[in-house]
């Protein structure tokens, strides 16, 4: 994912600062967030057995890594005998070669795509490019992100800051449509003209995946518009890539997932179309299939005990639409493929602890829990996340030479905690505090402290010391 | 086996904290507790009630008929959309198209199979299907008889789909487990249809109709 030639990116602190003064964008996330949030929880409510499933496919997640090595040799050998070829990719760069490869063999240089962020995540439509291959992206959204030459800001709903008027001035500006209304359904029309050529030449189909079942080696791609039946149907080659974390034991699973999935990410009962194909079928869509199984850091966050279960996330996107954080900075301000709260856990374990960027994210957060409640397989993300701010701390404390020792903030922390862990010190500290602060109480609280301190005080009240606390009256009345 | 799959294999083993452990058959075992909902609590008059009135919720337009009047509808849909050429997988039940007289070129996918552009000329497919979901308004279809490859159900604008009430499951699980011998014996590919074709994209809003089938009419025959 970090690439030698990739800018260095701002902090989430400094670009939520930006994001929060566009107020159309703000308007724009805000109508669309609060929209899904309702339906979302309606048809959440409709199933009696809800938290029975989410606990279900938390679990059947912790059997997948518990056991991946095992479920990714099963998976791999199913595929084989469904007449699938399997690649296996370490890092982006390796997944980005297999693809081209794959493609130049086939002597193409146009394919179709569905809709998958993991190969946002590998930048494959700019490897492609440089290659001499246009990928198109035929999902309504990734198309207009394309055409835009922007950057996706939701999971589900990348192109969630824009709205239809911008989406006609771009139609009619890069699809050459002079007369085209802002009437979604017009919008939307003007899209399939466009790409339903597209489709019925293509040769070649790229697509990411929801799940694979390692038993039997069947992929599933869960969409609403039509577009990933056509990539998945219509090529004659079809080339999938999934994060070793998609896996799911067995075809029963689904049983669990297809409840889990529609009703959390699009507030659905069920979205329009699934496919599940299980290698070739003669006679029935593509006959080459290829499946490229990505690593590119997984396995990291595979390693962390406490962070191992980020991998569960089935990209469901309900932590972004609950999310008070997410509802006012929008997606952008993460500078990631994965915003939201699934993006400040899994980025930063995704990426080098040297990001600064991606260091930044586990604190785009006020650890509400809102995310946490509506997982559909259970990630404490808040849990994750104060565990990855831990390890932030500590990386910085271990690499930050004498100006990350001599750092206020690490100091109080450090006098803190070694207070807290005896009762002598504490109330020791609480006598010196009950002098100190005396010149800075105003109306019980304090309001403002100096120095250093101010950072602290500039954006909350700090309730004084007592004049006498409850041990001591405690001790004061036996 | 190549560099990268061991990489990425030893890679797991280490960060799973068991180097040493080659037994690839054993897998620690799961306590999957499957407490969750496995068959419906509704009578067979109710999930039929229930389909109907969830497909149709997702904009699709559903009628509930009786075997002999099927015939007679397919005739009157096609005449009331203006389909001329009506698309038939192998397979289907010869008495449903047994209306249909010169108005209507019928356009079937064998012996030889249709191209994609013949399919995307058509203006219509009829089909049956696998199973139908009452809790979810959905239709599965697994590549068997009356159904087709999955490129006739994509293509042509305007999908019929004929249910009859003895292939409607109450809920989700059950349809997961009807379909345990599609994938695991035949491997055959497995669609799910639930309503036509929709994008929420813009605005969240919602739109029939952008890459699938625009129009999805389901009789439903009890």
């Amino acid at each position: 994912m970090d690439k030698k030639n990739t800018p260095k990116l701002p902090t989430f602190e400094k670009s939520a600062k930006s994001y929060l003064d566009n107020t159309q964008l703000r308007r724009n996330i805000g109508h669309a967030t609060q929209t899904i949030r309702g339906k979302r929880a309606h048809v959440v409510h409709e199933l009696p057995d809800w938290e029975e499933l989410r606990e279900a496919g938390s679990r059947i997640k912790a059997e997948v890594m518990n056991n991946l090595d095992k479920y990714l040799l099963q998976l791999e050998a199913s595929v084989q005998k469904a007449g699938g070829t399997v690649h296996w990719a370490a890092d982006g760069d390796e997944a980005n070669r297999i693809i081209t490869n794959l493609i130049k063999e086939k002597g193409e240089t146009e394919v179709v795509k569905v809709k998958s962020i993991t190969t946002d995540e590998i930048r494959l439509n700019d490897a492609l490019k440089q290659e001499g291959i246009t990928a198109l992206e035929t999902d309504l959204a990734e198309l207009i992100i394309q055409l835009a030459g922007d950057e996706p800001s939701h999971i589900l709903v990348p192109a969630i800051h824009k709205n239809r008027s911008e989406i006609r001035d771009l139609f009619r500006k890069k699809l050459n449509i002079e007369e085209l209304s802002d009437e979604p359904a017009h919008l939307a029309e003007a899209a399939r003209l466009y790409l339903r050529k597209n489709f019925l030449k293509a040769k070649v189909g790229i697509s990411g995946g929801n799940f694979a079942v390692a038993e039997t080696g069947t992929v599933a791609v869960v969409e609403s518009e039509g577009n990933g039946r056509m990539c998945t149907t219509l090529p004659e080659t079809l080339i999938s890539i999934l994060g070793i974390e998609k896996i799911i034991p067995r075809w029963q699973d689904f049983e669990v997932f297809m409840q889990l999935l529609p009703r959390s990410s699009t507030a659905e009962r069920m979205n329009p179309y699934n496919t599940f194909w299980t290698g070739t079928s003669p006679g029935d869509g593509p006959q080459e299939f290829h499946l490229v199984l990505l690593d590119n850091g997984r396995t990291n966050v595979l390693a962390d005990e406490t962070g191992r279960q980020t991998l569960h996330c089935i990209r469901c996107s309900a932590c972004l639409n609950v999310c008070p954080v997410y509802e006012r900075t929008g997606g952008h301000a993460y500078h990631s493929v994965y915003p939201g709260p699934i993006g400040a856990i899994l980025t930063p374990q995704l990426r080098s602890p040297n990001d600064e960027s991606a260091a930044s994210l586990p604190y785009a957060s006020t650890l509400c829990g809102a995310c946490y409640e509506v997982c559909p397989v259970k990630i404490n993300i808040p849990e994750v996340l104060v565990h990855l701010r831990g390890k932030v701390v500590n990386h910085q404390k271990k690499t930050g030479g004498i100006k990350q020792k001599t750092n206020p903030t690490h100091i109080g922390m450090k006098i803190m905690a070694s207070a807290f862990r005896s009762r002598k010190k504490y109330e020791r500290l609480q006598k010196m505090g009950r002098i100190g602060q005396k010149l800075f109480v105003k109306d019980g609280t304090i309001s403002r402290l100096p120095g250093e301190l101010s950072n602290w005080t500039a954006i909350r009240d700090l309730k004084p010391v007592p004049d006498q606390t409850f041990r001591e009256w405690w001790r004061e009345r036996s | 086996m190549s560099d990268s799959k061991e990489t990425i294999l030893n890679r797991v083993k280490r960060a799973l904290g068991r180097e040493d452990d080659n037994k690839t058959t054993t897998f620690k075992s799961a306590d999957i507790n499957r407490n969750y909902q496995q068959k419906s609590e509704l009578n067979s008059e109710e999930i039929l009630q229930q389909f109907a009135e969830r497909v149709s919720e997702y904009r699709a337009v559903t009628e509930q008929i009786s075997e002999s009047e099927l015939a007679e509808k397919v005739v009157q849909i096609c005449k009331n959309e203006g389909v001329e050429k009506l698309v038939i997988p192998p397979g289907i039940e010869t008495g449903w198209t047994k209306g249909l007289s010169g108005s209507v070129t019928i356009l079937r996918d064998e012996p030889k199979p249709l191209s994609k552009e013949e399919l995307n000329a058509s203006d219509a497919i009829l089909t049956g299907c696998f199973l139908g979901v009452a809790q979810t308004g959905t239709i599965v279809l697994n590549a068997g008889p009356g159904q087709g490859r999955r490129a006739l159900t994509l293509l042509p604008d305007f999908h019929i789909c004929v249910v009859k009430q003895k292939q409607i499951v109450g809920i989700f699980p059950e349809a997961v487990r009807s379909l345990e011998e599609t994938v695991r014996e035949s491997a055959r590919p497995v669609t799910m249809i639930s309503g036509p074709s929709a994008t929420s994209d813009i605005e969240l809003n919602r739109v029939e109709g952008v890459h699938g089938p625009r129009k999805l009419h389901v009789l439903i025959v009890s």
